[in-house]
């Protein structure tokens, strides 16, 4: 990475990465974590919850046709779309609790573009072997054979990139309808279209971009590099041990004069973005540890201590070089920008909880009719015009009674009866899981008052009840205005 | 600007610019990164090619492929009226009088009308179809030729005071005063009883004079009570509602120079299906009327939609 390129050039050809195969406890734990974090990818979709003969029986839907997000036994409405902004929030915080906690832990194991990498890697040492097998193909002069193999190999890439493009457009409708409908043809036009185009980005950027995509293209090495600090959970050379760097047989010789460092450049070899961790915290390194796991095998075999290159802070690295203990790991959660972080997340956390807890499945709302705020009508009386909407959020039909809250002498009817019928209370059925609306005419004698408060009120007619109220106001006329 | 020079920490050459000792790297551009580049370049220039582009003296090139704005939006329109093409058809088909009798074509010539109003009715109606002086209120209860669907639709379709059709709503009111009919005095009492029918005006001495004289001069028209006569679109003057104000001095100016509103006949320029959602529309605002023999049994027992 520090080899200076000459002056002139113009552009940097992409130095091709070939991580060679490693065992050890990080290359397990990336193994376990990219089996779950695909296994929620791909099963999701084909969870079922049964919400009753109106709604959709899929665990995790967001359908956008009919505007609702389910997720297990939660359903949001549009106008409930704080939850998922909540959620995003908390996600974006959620993030910097981690940096801030143990570091870019998302880069190196959860985030899609690693997870994708990692498996096309192993694609690769699959078709090609590991490591120098695929450096030596790639020196290799094109022939049939290479052909052969490539286009084996980019075939499988292919599948692989289908596959995840495939899996997410079963979020967005019945996952065992829309799949049947997929391969029949049948399906619109648009999931072909996202198909198409996560097809082609997962191959791209899963088989050929690679590193490039973390190092050039996400913002999210630059942030982080703002948030870290000595007292980040980074993967640190310990350089005050391994310098200077010289083989077993020299150190042999002259023991003093070198450190623990065989440079026998394993953790190079290792390394997903293709850096040398030797040479310090990088923008490069996504701290999948993996040359963690390379390095304690090779001081196995010398006989060493393990842990030359190792998850710690900069500055335990410096306590332990001063001799002390570091600090055990959980101690790095009474960091005060974790613990702000932490507040945050589980403030937001629980107070949407709250408001999940407390919702109502019964709601109202009213616009009124500004333009003309108010109407005269022949006999003199005043009308005032509203569009009600009555949302039932059950699973089921039900019977809603509206009548008027604090407005003497009101009546009101519908655009579909007769004034002749106005009334007080207008009783409607709200089918399963709808949004009623309602145009609703009200009169009322003004007297001298040319506005007056009031409110809709709105109850459940079943015994298991509920309502809502809505305010709005009631327009009259300036007196005299009309003679 | 020629401070050029290798950068210690990292090995790289410096493009020679300096800010308050901020410098910046010359680090080569990732290849992918430039064939991208390129890759835009050659796009921009087959875009010039095939695409209108380049404005020329008169009007710009105009693109191999022929595309214009205004044909994708000719083509958006025609798509648009194929789509509707059966709802048009549909509503040509159905006397407006059996319309209620359809609810689902209802609420689609009602929705169609609200669109075909906002084109060309709100110029002198209002957005909210709501009137102002001169322009009827057509939300509210008073009608002057009529509200039912049917009364709506020929007043559409043939406009007030039209020359040239003979279907169109047509009366005319004498200018009282103008004509010297009444003397201004009569005018002033003629006004004055027509306040008093609904009860604008407390009863005078002027009011009681006007009253034989509305007897000889009004009353054909607007019928002995003042409720008006729709035949001849002759106003109600015992409500509340006054088309061209109802304070004494505007009804006498009314009574001495009349007023005659007019309406274009809209079917020389919509179609008739545009004419009857512009006239569901209309009667859905609030003010509609029955038809005479009133099928009162589905409208009041009218269920949740």
């Amino acid at each position: 990475m520090n080899k200076s390129p000459a002056p002139s050039q113009f552009y940097e050809k992409r130095r091709a990465v070939f991580p060679k195969a490693i065992d050890g406890r990080f290359r397990r734990l990336k193994w376990a974590i990219m089996a779950a974090t695909l296994a929620v990818y791909y099963i999701t979709p084909w969870l079922r919850w049964h919400r009753g003969p109106y709604s959709p029986d899929q665990a995790v839907l967001i359908d956008l046709a009919h505007r609702r997000f389910y997720m297990f036994g939660i359903e949001i409405w549009p106008h409930e779309f704080y939850f998922v902004a909540g959620l995003l929030i908390m996600a974006g915080i959620g993030l910097f609790l981690v940096t801030s906690a143990i570091g870019r832990a998302w880069c190196g194991y959860t985030c899609p573009q690693t997870v994708w990498t990692d498996l096309f890697q192993h694609v690769d040492r699959l078709i090609d072997g590991d490591r120098n097998a695929q450096l030596r193909l790639q020196g290799a002069p094109w022939g049939p054979a290479k052909i052969l193999r490539r286009t084996f190999k980019w075939s499988i890439y292919l599948a692989i990139s289908f596959g995840t493009g495939g899996a997410w457009i079963l979020y967005f409708a019945d996952a065992p309808t829309l799949l049947r409908d997929f391969f029949a043809l049948r399906a619109p036009s648009v999931a072909y279209a996202t198909v198409g185009v996560l097809t082609f980005v997962t191959f791209w950027f899963g088989g050929f971009m690679r590193e490039q995509v973390c190092i050039y293209m996400c913002p999210w090495p630059r942030i982080q590099t703002a948030m870290l600090d000595e007292k980040s959970l980074i993967v640190t050379y310990k350089d005050w041990r391994g310098e200077p760097r010289g083989s077993v047989k020299k150190a042999e010789k002259e023991p003093e004069k070198f450190g623990d460092c065989v440079d026998c450049n394993q953790c190079v070899a290792v390394c997903p973005t293709g850096i040398d961790i030797r040479e310090g915290p990088q923008i490069g390194c996504i701290t999948c540890a993996l040359c963690i796991d390379a390095c304690d095998k090779v001081m196995a075999q010398v006989g060493r201590t393990r842990g030359l290159i190792d998850y710690a802070t900069l500055e335990d690295s410096a306590r332990e070089e001063a001799g002390a203990k570091p600090l055990p790991h959980y101690k790095l959660i009474w960091h005060p920008r974790t613990l702000v972080y932490l507040g945050a997340w589980s403030a937001i956390g629980f107070a949407l909880l709250f408001a999940l807890g407390t919702r109502t499945h019964i709601d109202l709302s009213v616009a009124k009719d500004r333009n003309p705020s108010f109407m005269l009508l022949s006999d003199g009386t005043v009308r005032n015009a509203y569009t009600l909407k009555l949302r039932n959020m059950e699973a089921r039909p039900r019977e809603m009674e509206i009548s008027l809250h604090d407005l003497p002498g009101g009546v009101m009817w519908t655009d579909d009866m007769p004034r002749s019928a106005a009334t007080a209370r207008i009783t409607r059925k709200v089918d399963a899981d709808q949004i009623l609306p309602l145009r609703v005419f009200v009169t009322a004698p003004t007297g001298d008052d040319t506005e007056t408060d009031f409110a809709f009120e709105l109850r459940a007619m079943d015994k298991e009840g509920g309502g809502d109220t809505a305010k709005t106001r009631f327009d009259g006329p300036e007196e005299n205005e009309h003679d | 600007m020629a401070n050029k020079h290798i950068d210690d920490a990292t090995g790289v050459e410096t493009v020679g610019h300096e800010w308050d000792g901020i410098e910046e790297l010359n680090n080569p551009l990732p290849r992918w990164w430039l064939l991208t580049f390129y890759a835009c370049i050659l796009f921009s220039l087959g875009y010039v090619v095939v695409y209108p582009a380049i404005p020329m003296l008169s009007k710009g090139t105009e693109g191999l492929w022929g595309w214009t704005s205004r044909g994708q939006f000719a083509g958006e329109l025609k798509d648009e009226t194929d789509r509707r093409a059966p709802l048009m058809a549909a509503l040509a088909a159905t006397p407006i009088e059996t319309l209620p009798g359809n609810p689902q074509l209802m609420e689609q010539a009602v929705a169609g009308g609200r669109a075909a109003f906002r084109v060309n009715c709100v110029q002198c109606h209002g957005a909210s179809a709501q009137g102002t002086s001169s322009y009827p209120n057509l939300a509210d209860d008073d009608w002057l030729w009529g509200g039912n669907l049917q009364e709506i639709e020929q007043t559409i379709t043939h406009g007030i005071r039209q020359p040239g059709d003979d279907a169109t709503r047509i009366s005319l009111m004498p200018n009282f005063g103008k004509d010297g009919i009444l003397t201004p005095a009569q005018v002033t009492q003629v006004a004055s009883y027509v306040r008093t029918l609904s009860g604008t005006e407390q009863p005078s001495s002027a009011a009681t004079a006007g009253q034989p004289l509305f007897a000889t001069n009004c009353a054909v028209c607007h019928g002995p009570d003042g409720k008006g006569l729709r035949q001849f679109g002759a106003p109600n003057l015992t409500d509340k509602i006054w088309l061209y104000g109802g304070s004494a001095q505007a009804v006498a100016g009314s009574v001495s120079t009349a007023h005659a509103g007019v309406m274009p006949a809209w079917n020389t320029k919509l179609e008739a299906a545009t004419i009857r959602m512009l006239a569901a529309y209309v009667h859905s605002l609030g003010g509609g009327e029955d038809f005479a023999p009133a099928p009162a049994a589905p409208a009041t027992a009218a269920p949740a939609r």
